[in-house]
């Protein structure tokens, strides 16, 4: 009875405050820069930390200060520093801009020792495996962010470019200048 | 019937005249067919067979994968060599996963696995369907869309007319005339067939006036039937395109990025008829097809039936081999064939033609600068502006020609044919296309991603929430029982 009673108490405790810390959240929302919202949108938000900055959302910030360059985002690309630009009414040269080839990790299965260290980094959750089995990246949900590839001790994931197939393949641009 | 004009277009030389008299020969059973699992739009085949298993004449190898999708049959009896990756008949020259078939000989066929149906027309219209559907019959004007899937829909959409496309207005292609002439009956028995399946009321079978043989042939056939109609339609390039047919016949505007199906008509190849004619009378799958071999780099020029898998190399022997060796070889007519460079990839089912050309028919010249003549505005029949597109498609300006209507082109190559300066205005416009297409992907891709971040998050965050409910529980517990064992402890004190 005693054990029982005390249970529901943590219980209620818990939901009452989980309840006052949702309407709070509501009520006491503070009020940011839209800009960085709207910029945050557009950027992958895979948090790969490849700008320098802790997460998109601190780059999305920087951006929007002018401190960092609409060409920060690595994995964005051209197409989205295009956007960016727009956004942004600014005007840019993406001449400098290197397109990086889209990559996706693969686990090199010889290597792979079932740490389970991966799938706990990866962002959008597209590993799977427990410990001391093979792990496995899903294909579809991969970023190629890279954040596993940094904490695999055996090194045994790497990113690979995306190869193309005739499911991919487009018609080139024609080369003919005139 | 009143006929109605389509803007633009163009009349090249139509080279017909090397096939169109010769009768269709057939191609004995090559030693090795290559089946490629995918040679239609939609999902690839996914096979049932295993390396190494005997095989017969007309048994299904792979079968359809999701709604748009075909099954692969054996087109002769014998053994898989093997199932892997080989060059695809794309322009891209990609692999793609393919049933080595590696014939015996007899070419024995498969019993079949249903009753022979005396009258189609008392099957369910669905039934009909499903039936062209399994027998893996796409598209045969060379778009390879499946047909089951068309049926189906345009039994659901309400369809008025069945137009039976017989334009044909690729210059060099004949397979579709010589099928007109050779085997009208078998045609109009498909169209009625096709008829029944969606409900519709009346089919016209449009021919352009180049083809007189074959006009004299199907009028000939049609003529008893009160609900089907041979139409003689100009000799214009590019008559056989689906939205400029019902125009054409019709004086109806197919709505932009809309189907045929949008307007109560439905748009099928007279081969694709005469496949679900073969299909429903005989059970016989989609395993051959009428290949027209041409072009003047060809010794012996003619149509040939083919079973599908044969290698272009065997056909083009079967022709007589080159007379000169081919400046340019094109799967397809030339104005939207693809060109290939090599003969050791497969007819598939939307092969119409093998074209091989000497450098006296090319006239391939450098482009140089437009010099805004608007003879591709003239010659557009999509009522586009190429020059404009195209200008800035160069400067990668994709957004402003998607807005001039990129999307409505049809690719059929009448501005590249009439440009005086030799740009490649329709190149320029299939890149954009799948620049396009890649780059709603890759927003598509990003709205996924941001998906599975935010499922992420709510999953750690109701993890880390049920570890501190756990851990509160635990504690509770630990206090209750601390309490419990003190309470007895008292009372034993006490008592």
């Amino acid at each position: 009875m005693m054990n029982l009673s005390a249970v529901a108490a943590m219980t209620l405790l818990g939901l009452s405050l989980g309840l006052l810390l949702g309407y709070a959240a509501r009520f006491f929302k503070v009020e940011t820069n839209p800009i960085v919202e709207e910029i945050e949108l557009l950027l992958p938000g895979t948090q790969c930390g490849q700008c320098g900055y802790p997460g998109c959302a601190a780059a999305a910030v920087a951006i929007a200060n002018g401190d960092a360059p609409v060409t920060a985002c690595p994995p964005g690309g051209r197409d989205l520093a295009k956007e960016l630009a727009a956004k942004l009414n600014l005007v840019i040269d993406l001449s400098g801009v290197v397109e990086k080839a889209p990559t996706l990790a693969r686990v090199n299965e010889q290597l792979c020792i079932g740490c389970a260290r991966c799938p706990k980094v990866c962002p959008t959750d597209a590993i799977i495996g427990a410990s001391k089995q093979l792990h496995a990246v899903i294909r579809d949900a991969c970023t190629g962010c890279g954040q596993c590839v940094a904490i695999c001790p055996t090194e045994s994931l790497q990113l690979y470019p995306i190869e193309t197939t005739l499911r991919t393949w487009q018609w080139p641009k024609p080369l003919i200048a005139h | 019937m009143k006929l109605f004009r389509f803007h633009g277009g163009v009349h090249p030389n139509d080279h017909k005249r090397l096939t169109a008299s010769k009768p269709i020969s057939l191609l004995p059973i090559p030693q090795r067919l290559y089946l490629p699992l995918q040679q239609h739009i939609g999902a690839p085949a996914e096979p049932v067979v295993n390396i190494g298993e005997t095989v017969l004449k007309g048994q299904l190898l792979a079968h359809s994968q999701g709604h748009i999708s075909a099954p692969v049959h054996a087109p002769t009896s014998g053994t898989i060599l093997d199932i892997g990756p080989l060059t695809a008949p794309h322009p891209s020259g990609l692999p793609i996963r393919t049933v080595t078939l590696e014939s015996d000989g007899t070419d024995q066929w498969t019993p079949a696995l249903e009753e022979a149906i005396r009258d189609p027309l008392i099957l369910d219209p669905e039934e009909i369907s499903n039936r062209v559907g399994t027998a893996g019959i796409v598209g045969m004007g060379g778009a390879t869309f499946p047909s089951a899937v068309k049926l189906k829909l345009s039994l659901k959409r309400k369809i008025h007319t069945l137009i039976i496309n017989g334009g044909e207005c690729e210059p060099y292609l004949t397979c579709d005339d010589r099928l007109m002439q050779e085997r009208p009956a078998q045609i109009a028995d498909g169209i009625r067939i096709i008829l029944h399946a969606v409900q519709a009321e009346r089919a016209i079978i449009a021919i352009e006036n180049n083809k007189p043989a074959a006009i004299v042939a199907m009028k000939a056939t049609c003529a008893h039937l009160a609900d089907t109609q041979v139409i003689v339609v100009p000799a214009q390039y590019p008559m056989g395109s689906e939205k400029h047919l019902i125009q054409t016949l019709l004086g109806q505007e197919v709505p932009a990025g809309g189907l045929g199906a949008d307007i109560g008509v439905l748009v099928h190849n007279v081969g694709t008829a005469y496949a679900v004619h073969r299909t429903i009378r005989y059970h016989i799958p989609l395993i051959s097809r009428i290949v027209t071999v041409s072009g003047d780099a060809i010794r012996n020029p003619q149509n040939v039936e083919v079973p599908i898998g044969t290698p272009l190399s065997d056909v083009i022997q079967h022709c007589g081999g080159f007379k000169t060796t081919p400046a340019r070889l094109l799967m397809g007519g030339p104005m939207m064939g693809n060109m290939i460079n090599n003969l050791n990839i497969p007819v598939v089912k939307g092969t119409s033609g093998i074209v091989a050309l000497t450098s006296q028919a090319l006239t391939q010249q450098l482009p140089k600068p437009c010099i805004r003549c608007g003879r591709c505005v003239d010659s557009c029949p999509c009522g586009l502006v190429p020059l404009e597109m195209a200008a800035h498609i160069r400067k990668d300006n994709l957004e402003k020609a998607a807005e001039l209507g990129l999307v409505d082109c049809v690719a059929c190559g009448c501005c590249s044919y009439s440009c005086p300066a030799h740009i490649p205005l329709v190149q320029y416009f299939n890149y954009a296309k799948g620049a396009l297409f890649n780059r709603q992907q890759t927003k598509h891709r990003s709205e996924e991603t941001r998906k599975l971040i935010e499922q992420r998050k709510s999953r750690l965050a109701k993890e880390e929430e049920a570890k501190k409910l756990a851990a509160l529980k635990r504690k509770a517990e630990k206090d209750a029982q601390k309490k419990s064992l003190k309470s007895q402890a008292d009372e034993e004190v006490t008592s």
